[in-house]
C-alpha cells in the first residue's frame, strides 16, 4: 500500500495565511510516500514545508507560482498506475471534464490530477480517473464561489486505488472515499 | 513585630554602614530570607530605604528580585491577590522606582528599562485585568526615556523589546495590547531596525493566536505599530536589508492582511480603505507582496455585499460593488510601475471575472482592456505570453456579461494574439483554444458553430504549415500530436451536435492522421491516437443519442 498525497492551490500568502491547523496536524511526516501538487503554492516556504512531510515531492506550475521552473505538466508511475499532473489553467474551458479527458489521453495516464478550480472532483470515465483535490487552504477562487479547504489522499494497492477526500466544512474535517479499479489490460500501446 | 521593630532597625544599620557591597548583600538577604507576606506588609518601609542606599548599589537587581518574588507569590496563591490591592503594592512599587531613578541621575537607560520591565511583569501577573496599571508602567517608562538622548545601548533596546513583548505574551491578544495607550509611544523610541523586529513579534503573536482584528480603528492602530514594516519613509538610504529577510517580513505582512476582517460590509470597506492608504506608502519593493492579499480581501467583500434588491439604500449605500471595483483599480494600477506587470495582468483578469458575476459589463470590459494593454506592452517573453494567453482565453470563455460588440472586439484581439505567438505549435493550441470562445454552455447567445469551425480549420492550417516546416528541416516532430489534439476538439464539438462539424470533417481528419502516422513514427502520438479511437468506441457503446452520433463515424 502506497500513500500519495494530492493537494494544491494553496495561494499562500496571497489568498490565505496558511493551511488550516486541523489539516496541518493530520499531515505528519513519514507517513506518506509521495506528494503530488497541482501548483499555486505560491512561495518557497510552502515548498519547503511540503518537503518536510515527504521528500518525494512533484509539483507543476500554477499561474501564480513564484518559482517559474516548475514544469507545465508531469507524469510519473506509482505501482501499477500512471499518474499525470497539470495545474489546469492550460486546459480550456477551465474545469471542463471532457477537455481534461483529452489531456489525459494525450499524457496516456490512468489518473490525471489537476487543480485551478478549487473544487474537489473525482470523475471516472472509460479512459481512467480525473481528480481535482481542490484548494488545501480554501483560497478564494473567481471560478468557484464556495470554497472549502480540501485535499486528497490516494491509497494505491496493486490494481486498486482508494481515493480519500478530506474536506473542512464548518470547522469539522469530513472524509469521503471512492474506489477505483484498473482493468488488468494495459492502456498503453501494444 | 517584624514590621515595627526588626525591619526598621535592620534597615537603619544597612543605610548607615554606607558600604555598597554590604548594602547590596544585606538587602538581598532580607528579600530572600523573610516570607513574602511580610514583604507585602512592610513594602513602605522596605522601599523607603532604597533611595537612601549608596548610588553604586545595584538597586535594579534588588528591586527586580523583590518584584519577582512577589509575582511568584501571587501566581502560586491566588487568594492573596486582593491583599495586594489592599496594600496598594503596585503604586508603592511604581513610586519607589520613580524615586530611585530620580535619586540616581546617571543611571544607565538599561537599568531604568529593566526596572520597568520587572514592574510590568509584576503587574501582568498580579493584576492581569488592570490595563490601566500596565499603561501607567509604560507611561512612567516613557517619561524616563524622554529625558535621555537616543538609545545607543543594544542591551537597552533588547530590554525594551522584552518590555513590549510581555503584554503580548500575557494577553495572547494583540487587541488588548492595543488598548494600552502608551504602547505605541514606547515603540517610538526604538530605531528602525528594532521597530521592524518588534513589528515581526507583534505579527507573530497575531498569527499564532489566530486573532482577528475587526474594527477600522484597531486596524489603524495596529498598522501604526508595525509601520516599520509597511512604509518606506523612515528608512535611511543605503540601509542593507537582507533579501531573504525582507521577503519573509513582507510575506508575514501579507498573511497578516487576512486577519483583518469584519463580517459587516461597511466596516470591512473601512478596513480595506485604511489598508490601502498604508500599503500605497510602501514603496515599489513591497507592493507585489501587499497588493495581492488586499485585492483578494476586496474581491471577497464584493461577494458578501447584499444583493441590490435587498438593500434599502439602493445605489446610495456607502459600500457598493462599483465602489469596490474602483478601489481595486486604484490599487492594481500601482503594480505595473513596480515593475510587476504579470501580477497586475493576472489581478485584472480576476477582477474581470468578479465583475462578470456582478453583471457589470462596462467594468468588466475596462478590466479586460487594462489586461490587454499589459499583454501588448509588457509581456514579451514568449513563455510568459503562452501562459498569459491561456489566462485571457480561459477567462474570456467564461464571460457571459458581454454584449455582442464587446465580446467580438475582445475575441478578435485574443485570436490575433494567438496567431502571433512565437512558435507554431503554440499558435495552433491557442487558436483551437479560441474555438471555445464561440461556445458557452448554457448561453445560447454565445454559441456560434460557424466560427467554432473556422477556428478549428485555422488551427489545422497552422498545424499543417508547422509540419511542412519541420519535415523540410528534419523529419519527425510533434505535429502529428497537434492533428490529434485538433481531432479531439472536433469530437468535442461534434458530440454537442454542432451542425457545422460534419461526419465528413471528422473522417477526413482521421484519414489525414492515419496517413501521417504511417509516414513518421512517434510513440507518444501513436498512443494518443489509439486512446482517442478507444474513446470513440466507448462513446459508441454508450448508446442513445451520443452512441448514434459516434456510430456514424467510419474509422
Amino acid at each position: 500500500m502506497v500513500l500519495v498525497l494530492a493537494l494544491g492551490d494553496l495561494h499562500v500568502p496571497h489568498r490565505a495565511a496558511d493551511l488550516p491547523p486541523k489539516f496541518k496536524s493530520m499531515l505528519v511526516p513519514g507517513k506518506i510516500q509521495h506528494i503530488i501538487c497541482t501548483g499555486n503554492l505560491c512561495i518557497k516556504e510552502i515548498h519547503d514545508y511540503l518537503k518536510t512531510i515527504c521528500p518525494d515531492l512533484h509539483i507543476v506550475r500554477g499561474e501564480f507560482d513564484e518559482d517559474a521552473r516548475y514544469p507545465e505538466n508531469k507524469t510519473l508511475t506509482i505501482g501499477q498506475f500512471k499518474l499525470g499532473l497539470c495545474h489546469g489553467h492550460q486546459v480550456i474551458p477551465w474545469g471542463d471534464l471532457d477537455s481534461l479527458a483529452m489531456l489525459q489521453r494525450q499524457l496516456d495516464v490512468d489518473i490525471l490530477v489537476t487543480g485551478h478550480t478549487h473544487q474537489f472532483t473525482a470523475y471516472k470515465h472509460e479512459g481512467g480517473v480525473v481528480i481535482n483535490p481542490g484548494s488545501a487552504t480554501g483560497a478564494y477562487s473567481s471560478i468557484n464561489q464556495e470554497v472549502n479547504p480540501s485535499f486528497v489522499l490516494m491509497d494505491i494497492d496493486g490494481l486498486r486505488v482508494v481515493v480519500y477526500v478530506y474536506e473542512l466544512i464548518d470547522g469539522e474535517v469530513k472524509v469521503d472515499k471512492i474506489d477505483f479499479k484498473k482493468t488488468s489490460t494495459s492502456n498503453s500501446a501494444p | 513585630m517584624y514590621r515595627d521593630t526588626v525591619l526598621p532597625r535592620v534597615l537603619e544599620q544597612i543605610v548607615n554602614c554606607r558600604d555598597a557591597i554590604a548594602q547590596y548583600y544585606l538587602m538581598d538577604c532580607i528579600i530572600q530570607v523573610f516570607p513574602d507576606d511580610y514583604h507585602l506588609q512592610t513594602l513602605d518601609v522596605l522601599l523607603g530605604a532604597c533611595p537612601q542606599l549608596q548610588p553604586s548599589v545595584d538597586i535594579m537587581t534588588v528591586l527586580s528580585r523583590l518584584m519577582e518574588r512577589l509575582s511568584s507569590y501571587a501566581a502560586l496563591n491566588a487568594e492573596v491577590l486582593p491583599y495586594f490591592l489592599q496594600v496598594e503594592a503596585f503604586s508603592k512599587l511604581n513610586n519607589a522606582i520613580g524615586k530611585v531613578i530620580e535619586a540616581q541621575e546617571d543611571m544607565p537607560i538599561l537599568s531604568a528599562v529593566t526596572l520597568y520591565s520587572s514592574l510590568l511583569k509584576f503587574t501582568l501577573h498580579v493584576h492581569p485585568d488592570r490595563l490601566d496599571y500596565a499603561d501607567q508602567v509604560l507611561g512612567s517608562c516613557i517619561k524616563q526615556l524622554s529625558g535621555k538622548r537616543k538609545i545607543d545601548d543594544s542591551r537597552a533596546t533588547k530590554e525594551i523589546v522584552t518590555l513590549l513583548s510581555a503584554p503580548l505574551e500575557k494577553y495572547n491578544d494583540v487587541v488588548t495590547a492595543l488598548k494600552l495607550t502608551n504602547y505605541p509611544l514606547v515603540l517610538e523610541y526604538l530605531d528602525s531596525e528594532t521597530k521592524r523586529v518588534m513589528a515581526t513579534v507583534i505579527i507573530r503573536s497575531i498569527m499564532k493566536n489566530n486573532t482577528l482584528i475587526a474594527t477600522a480603528e484597531k486596524v489603524e492602530a495596529l498598522l501604526e505599530l508595525i509601520s516599520g514594516l509597511i512604509n518606506d519613509l523612515d528608512e535611511p538610504q543605503g540601509l542593507e536589508v537582507d533579501e531573504d529577510d525582507f521577503e519573509e517580513e513582507q510575506n508575514s505582512v501579507a498573511r497578516l492582511i487576512h486577519m483583518l476582517y469584519n463580517d459587516d460590509p461597511e466596516e470591512m470597506f473601512k478596513i480595506i480603505s485604511i489598508l490601502k492608504n498604508h500599503i500605497l506608502t510602501g514603496g515599489p519593493k513591497r507592493l507585489k507582496f501587499t497588493v495581492p492579499p488586499l485585492v483578494v480581501s476586496a474581491l471577497k467583500l464584493i461577494r458578501r455585499l447584499p444583493v441590490e434588491g435587498d438593500n434599502p439604500f439602493g445605489k446610495e449605500a456607502s459600500v457598493s460593488a462599483t465602489k469596490i471595483f474602483q478601489f481595486l483599480n486604484e490599487i492594481i494600477e500601482a503594480l505595473p510601475n513596480v515593475p510587476s506587470p504579470d501580477l497586475a495582468f493576472r489581478l485584472y483578469l480576476q477582477c474581470a471575472e468578479a465583475a462578470n458575476k456582478c453583471d457589470e459589463e462596462p467594468i468588466a470590459y475596462e478590466f479586460f482592456t487594462q489586461a490587454y494593454i499589459l499583454y501588448e506592452e509588457e509581456i514579451s517573453d514568449s513563455k510568459a505570453q503562452v501562459t498569459a494567453l491561456q489566462l485571457i482565453i480561459g477567462t474570456l470563455q467564461r464571460m457571459h456579461v458581454f454584449g455582442v460588440e464587446n465580446r467580438d472586439t475582445l475575441t478578435h484581439k485574443a485570436m490575433g494574439y494567438s496567431a502571433k505567438l512565437l512558435k507554431k505549435p503554440e499558435q495552433c493550441r491557442a487558436v483551437y483554444g479560441c474555438s471555445h470562445l464561440f461556445w458557452l454552455e448554457g448561453h445560447e447567445a454565445i454559441q456560434d458553430g460557424e466560427r467554432v469551425l473556422r477556428c478549428l480549420k485555422r488551427a489545422l492550417k497552422i498545424a499543417n504549415s508547422a509540419q511542412q516546416m519541420t519535415s523540410a528541416a528534419r523529419g519527425s516532430t510533434g505535429s502529428v500530436t497537434l492533428f490529434i489534439e485538433i481531432l479531439n476538439k472536433y469530437l468535442y464539438f461534434y458530440e454537442k451536435g454542432i451542425p457545422q462539424i460534419t461526419v465528413g470533417t471528422v473522417e477526413s481528419l482521421i484519414q489525414l492522421i492515419k496517413n501521417e502516422e504511417s509516414m513518421t513514427s512517434e510513440p507518444s502520438a501513436e498512443s494518443f491516437f489509439a486512446s482517442t479511437l478507444r474513446f470513440m468506441e466507448f462513446q459508441k457503446e454508450k448508446g442513445g443519442a451520443i452512441g448514434d452520433r459516434y456510430e456514424e463515424i467510419k474509422v
